[in-house]
């Protein structure tokens, strides 16, 4: 959105069609081709560590896109949200292991039942608003929290749910590698859909909602009904997130579900943009990599200096902080994002060196 | 919505001598009451709005002129007293679902989507024209999504020309200058396609050359594109000049309703409206 004012000059649209493209310009289609060319080459060159840093990236990613329509393009909250991709994640586990439904399958439906559950879950956003939603989402967490702990037929209960690798024709995809490939091909999938749908009637209603209800009313829009269904677009974002991570761990237990996980989403889409589509990826890989960078940091200082016990204990807690000092940091200081640094910088070499 | 040269209004039927086809009330207010606690917002207020009218409604600062519109749009609802819109009683209906029967409107303090890009806000105007959905829409190609969002587009570009914004078309609309946003808005209602267009306070804050072009686009809207239009102005001399009737509302009664002669002619109008409002015009017409 606020993208709009950094198109640079000579920029000239000659059709609508031209005009309503995914890609601003040109150049960012390009980008964006190169950053599929270059994903599509990682596994034959990363390491199986880093590989699954990016297959984290991706699950995360996916899910934190569904929170980000919810939240930053609906101007809804969610505390919830690691609950609905836990349930993504059993529920497609006990799809494959009680049916047999293919895991492929399995994925997209565990979706479409995630979703369910956010449309019901969603029906106090109708009435509720800001704090008091907040707090019925948050309630949502700790429901869900016991129904996985309870409902053994669906999560196995405290042992958990085995969730089996996925199967293509007989042949399956193990090892980091080929996961890779299926959760790139999920998060293409989804982003374009996302993209997709916040260029089309229901997104521009979400948005409407958000910058102003009551002539988003005026307008046609049935707040209730929107509201509702951004519970549901978000949770369905999550449910197909959750079961990619089920199947990449092999295993599915409650405690990965937590309320701390719903706030590192949180913290996903602050970092990355609010609304932004983009943003969501980037803010996700800020997250999943910034305790590697930590952790690599600090083991260097404890290179150097050897090992001292209170600098130990002061550098485990520095770790422990730096999410939520990276979040508080963002807040403050670029709370566009990283997608609104990142167009800074694109179209200052756009324009280089006439900088106007 | 396109420019109708055939369809034209009664106004200027009238004005040509040609008999009047169709004379049928838009818009009826019967009775209408509201209140807030003990203020009384308004009184038993009644009127009627015909097809291809422009009529404007004026009253002094707090007269009750803005809760008018908001019961008409279903943002109030009237203590008691009922609502039709081209008939059909909309008093219990949601401001939703009175704008898919046609209603549109724009909002004293501007009410604009800030983030969203000027397209966009006017596109959102279409809502309920537009059939595609969160699955269609999200497929996009192949879904019919694409071909309808471009369809639409067009139609857009039509109320976009008119207007005259073409050139701030991707401005996000939360930084554009007050004159612009309002222009803005009423391109949003437009696109609704409405069947009567309710105006509040169109011109406040502007300044003179602005006011000249927003009247200006107000009446071409009423003569070219054959809308029936409700407007709130303050400025008296626009009033006079472009309305075809008038009503005058006053501590939430209405005191005059008629031809713009008429009504500056009536005393409790002067005594009551330009009294307070405008201290010069009222002095002299009463030395005269
Ligand atoms: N939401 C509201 N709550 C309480 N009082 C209101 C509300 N809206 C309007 N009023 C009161 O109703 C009266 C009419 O207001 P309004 O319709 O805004 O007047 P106008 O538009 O003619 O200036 C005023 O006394 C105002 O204070
Ligand atoms: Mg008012």
């Amino acid at each position: 959105m606020i993208s709009s004012s950094l198109i640079p000059c000579g920029q000239f649209k000659t059709s609508y069609a031209a005009d309503t493209t995914l890609f601003l310009t040109p150049a960012s289609r390009n980008w964006c081709l190169f950053g599929i060319a270059v994903a599509l080459a990682a596994p034959l060159v990363l390491s199986n560590y880093l590989l699954a840093l990016l297959i984290q990236i991706g699950y995360y990613g996916i899910a934190a896109l569904g929170l980000n329509i919810l939240v930053g393009s609906t101007g809804q909250i969610s505390l919830g949200h690691a609950a609905f991709f836990g349930f993504g994640a059993f529920a497609s586990a006990w799809l494959n292991n009680s049916f047999g439904v293919p895991v492929l399958a399995a994925i997209p439906l565990a979706g479409v039942l995630t979703t369910l559950l956010g449309l019901l879950f969603g029906i106090p956003a109708g009435r509720l608003k800001g704090l008091y939603l907040a707090i019925a989402t948050f309630a949502s967490q700790f429901i869900l929290e016991d129904f996985f702990s309870r409902a053994n037929w669906f999560t196995g209960g405290s042992s958990g749910a085995q969730a089996n690798p996925i199967n293509v024709f007989g042949y399956e995809i193990g090892g980091d590698k080929g996961f890779f490939y299926v959760v790139l091909f999920f998060v293409l999938v989804m982003y374009l859909l996302g993209a997709n749908l916040l260029r089309t009637r229901d997104g521009r209603a979400f948005v409407a909602v958000r910058d102003h209800y009551l002539s988003a009313e005026v307008m046609g829009i049935n707040l209730t009904k929107y509201r509702i269904l951004s519970f549901g677009i978000s949770s369905f974002y999550a449910g197909v997130g959750g079961a990619l991570y089920g199947h990449y761990l092999g295993f599915v237990s409650a405690e990965g579900f937590t309320i701390l996980l719903s706030i590192q989403f949180l913290g996903m889409i602050i970092i990355g943009g609010m609304g932004s589509v983009m943003g969501t990826l980037m803010g996700t890989a800020f997250m999943v990599l910034l305790p590697e960078g930590t952790e690599a940091a600090v083991s260097t200082i404890k290179h150097f200096t050897g090992d001292i016990p209170a600098l130990t204990s002061a550098l485990a807690y520095i770790k422990e902080a730096a999410i939520g000092l990276a979040i508080v940091l963002f807040l403050i200081f670029e709370p566009d994002g990283l997608v609104h640094r990142w167009r800074l910088i694109k179209s200052y070499w756009k324009l280089y060196p006439f900088s106007y | 919505m396109s420019a109708d040269k055939n369809a034209a209004p009664v106004a200027r039927r009238e004005a040509e001598g040609r008999p009047v086809l169709e004379v049928r009330p838009v818009l009826q207010v019967r009775d209408v009451s509201l209140g807030f606690g003990g203020v009384r917002a308004l009184t038993e207020v009644s009127f009627e709005v015909n097809k291809g009218e422009l009529f404007s409604i004026i009253g002094p600062n707090g007269a009750g002129k803005t809760s008018m519109l908001n019961c008409i749009s279903g943002r109030y609802h009237p203590t008691s007293g009922r609502v039709l819109l081209n008939g059909r009683d909309v008093t219990d209906l949601t401001p939703n679902v009175r704008a898919t029967l046609g209603l549109g409107r724009t909002f004293q303090n501007l009410a604009l989507f800030g983030h969203m890009s000027v397209l966009d806000n006017i596109m959102v105007g279409r809502h309920h024209l537009l059939r595609n959905n969160a699955v269609t829409g999200a497929l996009y190609w192949g879904s019919g999504a694409r071909r309808e969002e471009l369809a639409h587009r067009r139609k857009v570009e039509d109320i976009i020309d008119f207007l005259e914004i073409a050139h701030i078309r991707k401005a996000v609309a939360g930084t554009l200058p007050y004159g612009l946003r309002k222009r803005v808005e009423l391109a949003r209602a437009m696109a609704v396609e409405p069947s009567i267009i309710l105006l509040d306070e169109p011109m406040a804050g502007m300044n003179l050359e602005e006011k000249e072009d927003m009247a200006r686009y107000i009446v071409d809207l009423n003569e070219e594109w054959g809308m029936t239009v409700v407007m709130i102005e303050h400025d008296m001399g626009v009033v006079m000049d472009i309305s075809q009737r008038v009503m005058v509302l006053e501590f939430g009664r209405k005191i005059a309703e008629g031809l713009p002669d008429e009504v500056m002619a009536n005393e409790r109008v002067k005594v009551a409206y330009l009294g307070i409002d405008d201290d010069e015009e009222a002095a002299g017409e009463s030395a005269a």
